[in-house]
C-alpha cells in the first residue's frame, strides 16, 4: 500500500519536469518577452531593462531555468502581476471555492448520471435511452460557457430563482473559518449562510457538470449493458434471487468499476472547467484567478496554476487506483 | 407422474429483421425423482436453450415459447416472474457450463452461497454461513472457513465449479440441470467432478438433467438419454440400450468417434462424421441430418421424419429416421440400402 503510493508520487517527478520545461519555454516565447508582456505596449527600453533585471532575464537561460525549478519546488511561483501578491497565497486563499464548486458539480454529476445511465441500459433501445444518449452527446459538446451564460440569463436574470454571481450574498454576515462557505455555515451555526452559499452553488455547478454528467451517463449505460449480459447475472437469476439484489449485488457492484475510473478523470476535467464556469458566475475561485491571469498574462498564476494541475491530477488518479482497488479484489494492491 | 415432464417445448427467437430461429422444436421428455437424463448433442443443437426454457431464465423479448413443463405438478411456462423466483434456486438449480465465468468475480464465494440460503430457506446470516461452510465440506472443498471469506479469483476452476454445485445444492432443489459443468475443466478434474454429481443426486435423490456433448460423460451417470440434432430430439433410450443399439445415424457416428480403450486395433482411424451442424435442413423441408447422412435416401427430404419405434411399450426407443441402422429393409423400390 505504502510502496504503492511511493511509486505514483515518484510518476510526478518526471512529470513536473516536463511540464516546468515547458512552461519556462512559453513564457520566454511570449511575443516581446515576459517583460514587454508585463508592460504592454507602451512600454520603453528603460522600463523593459528594469524588469528584465529584476526578474533576472538577462542571466542565461540555464540558469534561470534552474532558478525556476529552485523557486517552483518550494512551491514559489514569485508574485501575481494582477495582485502583487505571492501566487502560492493567492491560490490557497482561492482554492476551497473552486474545491467546493468541483465537488458540487461532481455530486450532481454522479447523482444523476448513474441512475441515468442505469435507467438507460435498462430500458435499451426505448425512448429514454434515446433520449439519455442524445442528451449525453449534447452534453459532452455543448460549449461549456454557453451554458454558463445560458443557466444565467434564464435561471438568474429572466427567472430570478438564483442569484446571478459570487459566491454569497453580499450583505450578509457570514465567518468563514475554512473557506468552504457551506461548511462554514454549519460550522458556525449560521445555516442561513449555508443555504445561500447553496443556492450560489447551483447555477455554476449545474453548469460545470455537464461534461462529466455526460460522460458519467454513457460510461455507466455501456458498463451495465456489459455486465447484465454476464454469466454471473445468469447465475443470480437462476438461483431465484430478487430484483432489487442482483441489480444492487452482481449488477451495479461490477457495473460501478469503469465508472469509478471515469469519475477520477472527470475531476481533472472539472478544475479546467472551473475556469470558464467561475469567470461567468464571478466566483472568485483559482479558476476565475486564472481566467483574469490568462486575459492580464499573469505567467506567474498561470505557471503555478499548470503545475498545481497536474499535482492534482496524478494524486487523484492514486486515490482513484486505491478506491478502485477496494471495490474490485482481483486488483487489490498489497 | 414423473418429477419433470416437458412436453412439445419449443423456442423460437424472434429477431426483428431476421428469420425466426427454431432453437428447440417439439422436445418432449421426462425426469423421475432420483434420475439422471442425459441430453446429447453437439454445438448448437438446442440443449442450452432446453435447460433455459425449463428454468424460465430466456428473455422475455424477442423469445416465444411454446408446448409445456410440468414440475412436480406446477406448470412453469405460463408462471409469472414473481413465482417463478420462488420455484428457481430452491425447486430447480443449475449448474453452468464455465465456472470462471459464472461466480461474481467481486462478491465474497461465502456472499454468493449464503445469498440463495437467506433468499429460499429463510435462514438468517449467522445459520446461512454455518450451513454454507457444511455445503462446502460436501461438495469437497477443503478448509471451508477460509473458502468461505475468499474471491473466485483465488480458487482453481474445479474448486470453482465445486462451488457453483454446492450453490446450486444448497436448498436440496427437486431437479438439478448441469449444462455441461465439465466442458471447461481439465480431464483429471472432469472425472472428479462427475463422481460428485453422482453422488450428490444419489444421496439426495433429486433428477438430474445432465447436458453434454460427450457421450462418454452419459454412459456413466445417466440412466436416459435423449440425442439432439438441430433443435429436435431424434433418438431417446434408456442408457445401456442406446450404447448398445445405437439406431439413429447422428448416435451411430457420435458413438463410433468416441475412442475405446478396448478397441482391438489401436491404429484404427477414429470415425467422425462428415460435415459440420451448419449444413442442414429445415425440419419441416426433410431431415435435418440430411447433408451429413450416409445412409439418406430420396424420401429423406420429403418432409420431417416420422418418429419410429423401435422398443416396446414398456422399454421405449423412439428414432426420428427412416433408415434407422440396423434396419436395412427397402423402404422405396430403387432405394435399397448402400
Ligand atoms: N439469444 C439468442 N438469439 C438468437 N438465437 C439464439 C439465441 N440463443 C441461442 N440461439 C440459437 O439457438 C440454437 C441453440 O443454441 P444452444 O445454446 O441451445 O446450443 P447448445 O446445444 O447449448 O450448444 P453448445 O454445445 O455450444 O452449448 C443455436 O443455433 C443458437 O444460434
Ligand atoms: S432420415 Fe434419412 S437422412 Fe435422416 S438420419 Fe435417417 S437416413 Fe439419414
Ligand atoms: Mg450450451
Amino acid at each position: 500500500m505504502l510502496r504503492f503510493i511511493v511509486r505514483r508520487l515518484a510518476l510526478l517527478v518526471p512529470i513536473l519536469l516536463g511540464l516546468s520545461v515547458l512552461l519556462f519555454a512559453w513564457v520566454r516565447a511570449l511575443p516581446g518577452g515576459p517583460a514587454y508582456a508585463l508592460l504592454g505596449e507602451r512600454a520603453t527600453p528603460e522600463a523593459i531593462a528594469a524588469i528584465e533585471s529584476q526578474l533576472g532575464l538577462d542571466r542565461p537561460l540555464w540558469e534561470q531555468y534552474l532558478q525556476f525549478l529552485g523557486r517552483a519546488v518550494r512551491l514559489d511561483f514569485g508574485a501575481s502581476i494582477q495582485t502583487g501578491q505571492p501566487v502560492t497565497e493567492e491560490m490557497l486563499r482561492r482554492f476551497p471555492a473552486t474545491i467546493e464548486l468541483a465537488l458540487a458539480a461532481l455530486l450532481i454529476a454522479v447523482a444523476v448520471g448513474i441512475p441515468l445511465g442505469y435507467l438507460a441500459a435498462r430500458r435499451y433501445g426505448t425512448w429514454i435511452d434515446n433520449l439519455a444518449v442524445t442528451g449525453s452527446l449534447l452534453g459532452v459538446t455543448i460549449p461549456i460557457f454557453f451554458l454558463a451564460y445560458m443557466l444565467k440569463y434564464v435561471f438568474a436574470v429572466e427567472l430570478g430563482w438564483l442569484p446571478t454571481a459570487g459566491r454569497a450574498d453580499p450583505r450578509a454576515r457570514a465567518d468563514h473559518p475554512t473557506g468552504f462557505y457551506v461548511l462554514d455555515g454549519i460550522v458556525t451555526g449560521n445555516l442561513d449562510a449555508s443555504w445561500d452559499a447553496i443556492q450560489h452553488l447551483i447555477l455554476p455547478a449545474l453548469a460545470l457538470s455537464s461534461i462529466p454528467l455526460a460522460v458519467i451517463v454513457r460510461i455507466t449505460r455501456a458498463s451495465v449493458l456489459n455486465v447484465v449480459n454476464e454469466d454471473y447475472v445468469r447465475t443470480a437469476e437462476a438461483k431465484g434471487l430478487l430484483p432489487g439484489t442482483i441489480t444492487r449485488r452482481h449488477v451495479l457492484k461490477n457495473a460501478m468499476l469503469p465508472v469509478t475510473t471515469v469519475i477520477g478523470l472527470q475531476l481533472g476535467v472539472l478544475l479546467a472547467g472551473a475556469v470558464l464556469t467561475e469567470k461567468v458566475f464571478a466566483f472568485s475561485g483559482v479558476g476565475q484567478f486564472m481566467a483574469d491571469g490568462l486575459v492580464q498574462r499573469d505567467f506567474p498564476t498561470i505557471q503555478g496554476f499548470i503545475l498545481v494541475i497536474a499535482i492534482v491530477y496524478v494524486v487523484i488518479n492514486m486515490i482513484v487506483d486505491l478506491v478502485y482497488g477496494l471495490l474490485d479484489p482481483r486488483v487489490r494492491v498489497s | 407422474m414423473s418429477l419433470l415432464e416437458v412436453r412439445d417445448l419449443s423456442v423460437t427467437f424472434t429477431r426483428s429483421g431476421s428469420e425466426p430461429v427454431h432453437a428447440v422444436d417439439g422436445v418432449s421428455f421426462d425426469v423421475a425423482a432420483g434420475q439422471s437424463v442425459g441430453i446429447v448433442g453437439e454445438s448448437g443443437s438446442g440443449k442450452s436453450v432446453t435447460s433455459l426454457a425449463v428454468m424460465g431464465l430466456l428473455p422475455s423479448r424477442g423469445v416465444r415459447v411454446g408446448g409445456t413443463v410440468m414440475l412436480d405438478g406446477n406448470e412453469l411456462t405460463d408462471m409469472d416472474q414473481r413465482a417463478l423466483r420462488d420455484v428457481r434456486g430452491r425447486d430447480v438449480a443449475m449448474i453452468f457450463q464455465d465456472p470462471m465465468t459464472s461466480l461474481n468475480p467481486v462478491v465474497t464465494i461465502g456472499r454468493q452461497l449464503t445469498e440463495v440460503l437467506i433468499r429460499h430457506a429463510g435462514l438468517a446470516k449467522g445459520a446461512a454461513k454455518a450451513e454454507a461452510e457444511q455445503l462446502l465440506r460436501r461438495v469437497g472443498i477443503p478448509d471451508p472457513v477460509r473458502r468461505l471469506g475468499e474471491y473466485p479469483h483465488q480458487l482453481s476452476g474445479g474448486m470453482r465449479q465445486r462451488v457453483m454445485i454446492a450453490i446450486a445444492i444448497a436448498c436440496r432443489p427437486k431437479l438439478l440441470i448441469a449444462d455441461e459443468p465439465t466442458t471447461a475443466l481439465d480431464v483429471t478434474i472432469q472425472a472428479q467432478i462427475l463422481d460428485l454429481l453422482r453422488t450428490l443426486v444419489a444421496e439426495s435423490g433429486c433428477g438430474m438433467i445432465m447436458i453434454t456433448h460427450d457421450l462418454g460423460v452419459v454412459a456413466g451417470l445417466c440412466d436416459d438419454v435423449h440425442v439432439m440434432y438441430s433443435g429436435r430430439i431424434v433418438e431417446s433410450a434408456g442408457t445401456k440400450d442406446l450404447f448398445a443399439r445405437p439406431s439413429h445415424p447422428y448416435t451411430d457416428g457420435l458413438l463410433q468417434s468416441i475412442p475405446r480403450i478396448d478397441d482391438e486395433d489401436p491404429d484404427a482411424v477414429l470415425h467422425t462424421i462428415p460435415g459440420s451442424a451448419r449444413d442442414t435442413v429445415a425440419w419441416e423441408r426433410g431431415c435435418a441430418f440430411q447433408p451429413r447422412c450416409s445412409r439418406a435416401v430420396a424420401e429423406c427430404l420429403a418432409g420431417p421424419p416420422a418418429m419410429a419405434e423401435l422398443g416396446t411399450p414398456l422399454v421405449p426407443h423412439p428414432v426420428r429416421c427412416l433408415r434407422p441402422v440396423g434396419d436395412d429393409v427397402v423402404l422405396h423400390e430403387g432405394n435399397v440400402a448402400r
